[in-house]
């Protein structure tokens, strides 16, 4: 399967949409009519071919532009990518992974050759064709993390584990959902998390972190997480809210199917092998509403997790200044009939 | 028990003890007007002839006197004051850079200050477990604006304007022991028409 890379923004004109044949392939992120907060974490094993799931790192149609916007973030704001100096090698685990993952699932697009610690990286979509050695720095332009972060759609924190917690020691983070890498780094588990409402006391961190200290290698684990974003912008950081913030304010029931847009992270979680680091890719995956109530399972039940959200969710996602009008619109999509179990569209 | 009045339902932020001396090499001490109590609490204890281990920073309030003379009279190898936490929390890095394996650092005062010893000490190679911490004082916070990444000192507001970039900023409790300080973001960017009133909760 040939990948048609499309030319599009995230940012001004907002050209970002999905073709149609992307639509049903977009990770819905409700098996159920209702929602509330899980440790919702399964193995990321292959599932569905065609699905986002199928590959390690999944490339799709809007692979370059995302790329594209990646470099702007981080040419405007270089704090978007940082790494405390003890991860310099969980930043070449993290290349690794990625390169052995592409040039594996996607061999037409991407191609790794090893010759010892010699190795020839070849990345036709974002034409980039560069020899290097492997576990020496100088030998790439920039921070390994950084290097193969440009390459790779989704932010990418690195965590490093020790103490019995985990560590928020690194990252890319360009298209984030309001938090920010250059406040949270270096914290653990339980700190970067502390802005989150109602799961401290449903003790969801708590098991996720157990869960995630006993990782092993060669078995990672995912898990889908949402959120509402206006117009299709991936920088959504605390750093630059006074420019999207005014966004939710423009809301209107003629424009809502257009501008409100579902957004969801497909969260993986990875052991890395020399440093012993997580790996925690957060994919995003934007679809306007009018995209979503195409495929007739989602636009019902998408109705009836926004109708029944508990407030305090409303406020967290900062959905309050259009929730009502965007339940009333989506209650013309819901006709009362059942939704099949599960995710997938019918 | 420690006499800190702080809330303790925000998960980022430290919890504070009250100083105690445990056994070390070395003893650094630094403080605040409000924390130099605790200081001379715990040192008027030790014998005199651990005085020699002992290390004091302090940053009296304009125009004090009477706290200096009594930290002085305590008798430490070292006692110096500094009109700034930036200036005393700069010089414990030069103390603690020279500093011995099972070398003591305790903090007393405001939360300002505390948090920027434990980044200094923490910075020095200071293992967490031989850093005491006590909050004495106002409840003023340090707040970092996310948007232009200025530190502003002894916030009591809610919101509170940032002095560089003039955005409102709600102060958010969030925490970050690396810097030091509470996350600003701005309060009206949705509708920067909104008007917010402003309010002292911080005291």
């Amino acid at each position: 399967m040939t990948i048609q890379f499309k030319d599009e923004s995230f940012r001004g004109d907002f050209t970002y949409a999905n073709s149609p044949s992307n639509i049903p392939r977009f990770p819905f992120p409700f098996p159920g009519d209702e929602y509330m907060y899980s440790t919702n974490i399964e193995p990321h094993h292959a599932a569905r071919a065609g699905s986002p799931f199928e590959n390690a790192f999944d490339v799709d149609e809007h692979y370059v532009a995302e790329m594209k916007d990646r470099a702007l973030v981080l040419a405007d704001d270089p704090g978007r990518c940082q790494a405390l100096p003890h991860m310099e090698t969980a930043g070449w685990d993290f290349l690794e992974l990625v390169m052995v993952s592409k040039a594996r699932d996607y061999p037409d697009l991407f191609k790794l050759t090893m010759d010892g610690d010699r190795w020839h990286w070849i990345n036709k979509p974002l034409q980039i064709d560069d020899t290097f050695t492997f576990g020496d720095s100088s030998t790439l332009p920039c921070h390994p993390m950084e290097y193969i972060g440009r390459q790779v759609q989704g932010d990418h924190a690195i965590l490093d584990q020790r103490d019995g917690n985990l560590w928020m020691d690194a990252g890319i983070i360009t298209a984030q959902a309001d938090w920010s890498l250059d406040f949270d780094i270096g914290m653990n588990f339980f700190e970067w998390h502390a802005p989150v409402p109602l799961a401290h006391e449903l003790g969801v961190f708590q098991r996720a972190l157990k869960f995630l200290l006993t990782l092993p290698q060669g078995q990672p684990s995912r898990r889908l997480n949402w959120t509402l974003t206006v117009n299709p912008r991936l920088d959504t950081s605390p750093e630059n809210y006074p420019k999207w913030g005014p966004d939710r304010m423009t809301v209107t029931p003629e424009n809502i199917g257009e501008k409100v847009h579902l957004r969801v992270e497909l969260q993986t979680f990875w052991r890395l092998p020399r440093s012993n680091a997580i790996l925690f890719p957060i994919r995003t995956y934007l679809m306007a509403m009018n995209e979503v109530v195409t495929q007739p399972k989602w636009g019902r039940r998408l109705h009836r997790v926004m109708r029944d959200l508990r407030p305090e969710l409303v406020d967290y996602k900062g959905l309050s200044r259009y929730h009502p009008i965007l339940v009333e619109w989506l209650s013309q999509f819901d006709d009362g009939a059942p939704t099949s179990p599960g995710i997938f569209p019918d | 028990m420690s006499e800190s009045l702080i809330e303790e339902s925000i998960l980022s932020r430290p919890t504070y003890g009250t100083l105690k001396i445990v056994p070390g090499l070395a003893h650094y001490f630094l403080a605040d007007a409000s924390g130099a109590e605790c200081v001379i609490r715990v040192v008027q204890e030790l014998p005199r002839d651990m005085m020699e281990k002992v290390h004091i920073l302090y940053v009296p309030t304009p125009g004090e006197a009477a706290l200096i003379t009594s930290l002085y009279a305590l008798g430490a190898k070292r006692f110096e004051h500094f009109p700034t936490i930036d200036e005393a929390v700069a010089k414990l890095g030069e103390w603690l850079s020279d500093a011995k394996m099972g070398s003591q650092l305790y903090l007393a005062g405001t939360e300002g200050l505390v948090g920027q010893g434990v980044a200094k000490g923490e910075a020095c190679g200071l293992d967490h477990t031989a850093v005491q911490c006590e909050h004495r004082g106002s409840l003023a916070r340090r707040v970092q604006c996310v948007h232009c990444k200025t530190m502003i000192e002894d916030v009591t507001t809610q919101p509170v304007k940032c002095p560089s970039c003039d955005l409102l900023l709600l102060v958010r409790d969030h925490y970050s022991r690396r810097l030091a300080a509470f996350q600003g973001v701005c309060i009206n960017a949705e509708d920067p028409s909104e008007e917010i009133e402003i309010k002292e909760v911080f005291k």
